[in-house]
């Protein structure tokens, strides 16, 4: 069976009293999160100096509702889970919080936020989890009254995990057919683990922000290398031992650990007299 | 601000009617700009409806009065019955359809049954 939880249950059975307590507790997981919303909120380009209200589309326990408060601005949230907005409740975040399904749309007046994120949820909404459930209309719904319910030359941001191509084409597509203008940044795109995909929308003009570039990318590539050829050179027996037991020790004693003292004995053969 | 505007044929689904069971007070720094901000974006016989019926009425004017951005005590009245009065226990009830959605622990319920959309 796949790992991904989108195909083991629905989102409102998934994440349900435990899977939304061990959510919130995992730290990587917030720290992920949290960082997501932090590049959400660059994306979002809100301006500086005001707070602002915000839409949190599938908010989940909070986490993301976190980063925004800290940023200074208002939030509203939004979840199919009330077990995660029950964990929401318990941890006293400071948004509003309500419990719904983005793919039925967004029920608020027009034009009534400066922007919206959403954190590793829209891929949920690709997956179709009853006979009613068609994801392309679901998708177009929510983008449709995601468009006016938020202020004109506000930002949405979606960060998600799609599956394959097709998710992103959905997804991409339904958001340019209810009016939005933008397209996909990626971070980080050379990288398995740290590669995030945001969806930027746009309701006004504006150009497209670009997606990070892990710097030391090439040099990792390339330390990767150095390394494989070393240890090739070892198991041929290139190196002689003692070189290789020398730069073992000196390594051990950058780590700090407890390394005996070299001298004219390091690295030579027992003689058979023992 | 809600609406229940995503049921089938309901056309404006606005103004929500509060029931408000279990009104809580909380206590959020005063922010004037975003309120004086939010001000243009609320519909005010709207807020004033939704005001009466959590009980926060108060000395709210009927009607918004000019200048509102620099009356402090106004947009302190508003921040409170904003942002401050939280309505823990209830139900909002579409004015169009009668449907109610319940309000448990602060949290309104807004599924809707696929029938409905």
């Amino acid at each position: 069976m796949s790992k991904r939880p989108e195909h083991q249950a629905p989102p409102e059975v998934y994440y349900g009293v435990d899977e939304a307590r061990k959510y919130t507790q995992n730290s990587r997981i917030i720290e992920v999160q949290e960082k997501c919303t932090e590049r959400a909120l660059e994306l979002l380009t809100l301006p500086d100096d005001q707070s602002c209200l915000l839409l949190d589309l599938g908010c989940g326990s909070g986490l993301s509702g976190e980063a925004i408060t800290d940023q200074g601005h208002m939030w509203v949230g939004m979840d199919i889970s009330s077990s995660m907005l029950d964990v929401a409740m318990d941890r006293e975040v400071e948004g509003d919080m309500l419990l719904a399904d983005i793919g039925n749309g967004v029920p608020f007046r027009p034009a009534m936020f400066d922007g919206a994120i959403s954190i590793s949820a829209v891929q949920w909404l690709c997956y179709s989890d009853s006979a009613a459930h068609k994801p392309a209309k679901r998708l177009y719904r929510l983008f449709m009254t995601l468009f006016a319910s938020l202020a004109r030359g506000s930002r949405a941001v979606f960060q998600f995990y799609p599956e394959n191509d097709a998710q992103v084409e959905l997804i991409v597509s339904q958001a340019m057919r209810a009016g939005f203008t933008g397209g996909l940044v990626v971070d980080y795109p050379n990288s398995t683990r740290a590669k995030k995909i945001y969806l930027v929308l746009m309701t006004g003009g504006g150009t497209l922000p670009r997606g990070l570039q892990d710097q030391n990318e090439s040099g990792s590539l390339q330390a990767q290398y150095q390394r494989r050829e070393r240890m090739k050179q070892i198991r041929s027996g290139k190196v002689p031992k003692r070189a290789w037991i020398m730069h073992k020790k000196e390594r051990r004693r950058k780590q700090g650990k407890e390394v005996r003292r070299d001298s004219k004995f390091t690295g030579r053969k027992r003689s058979g007299r023992f | 601000m809600l609406t229940s505007k995503g049921i089938k044929n309901v056309k404006e689904g606005f103004p929500l009617k509060i029931q408000a069971d279990e009104v809580k007070n909380v206590d959020i720094d005063f922010d004037q700009d975003f309120i004086s901000k939010m001000v243009p974006k609320l519909d005010w016989n709207a807020l004033i409806f939704a005001a009466q019926c959590v009980g926060h009425k108060e000395d709210l004017p009927d009607t918004l009065p000019e200048g509102y951005e620099n009356d402090e005590d106004l947009l302190r009245k508003l921040h409170h019955i904003l942002l401050e009065v939280e309505v823990i226990n209830g139900c909002l009830e579409c004015p169009e359809t009668q449907r109610k959605f319940p309000i448990s622990n602060g949290i309104p319920n807004m599924l809707l049954n696929e029938d409905e959309v």
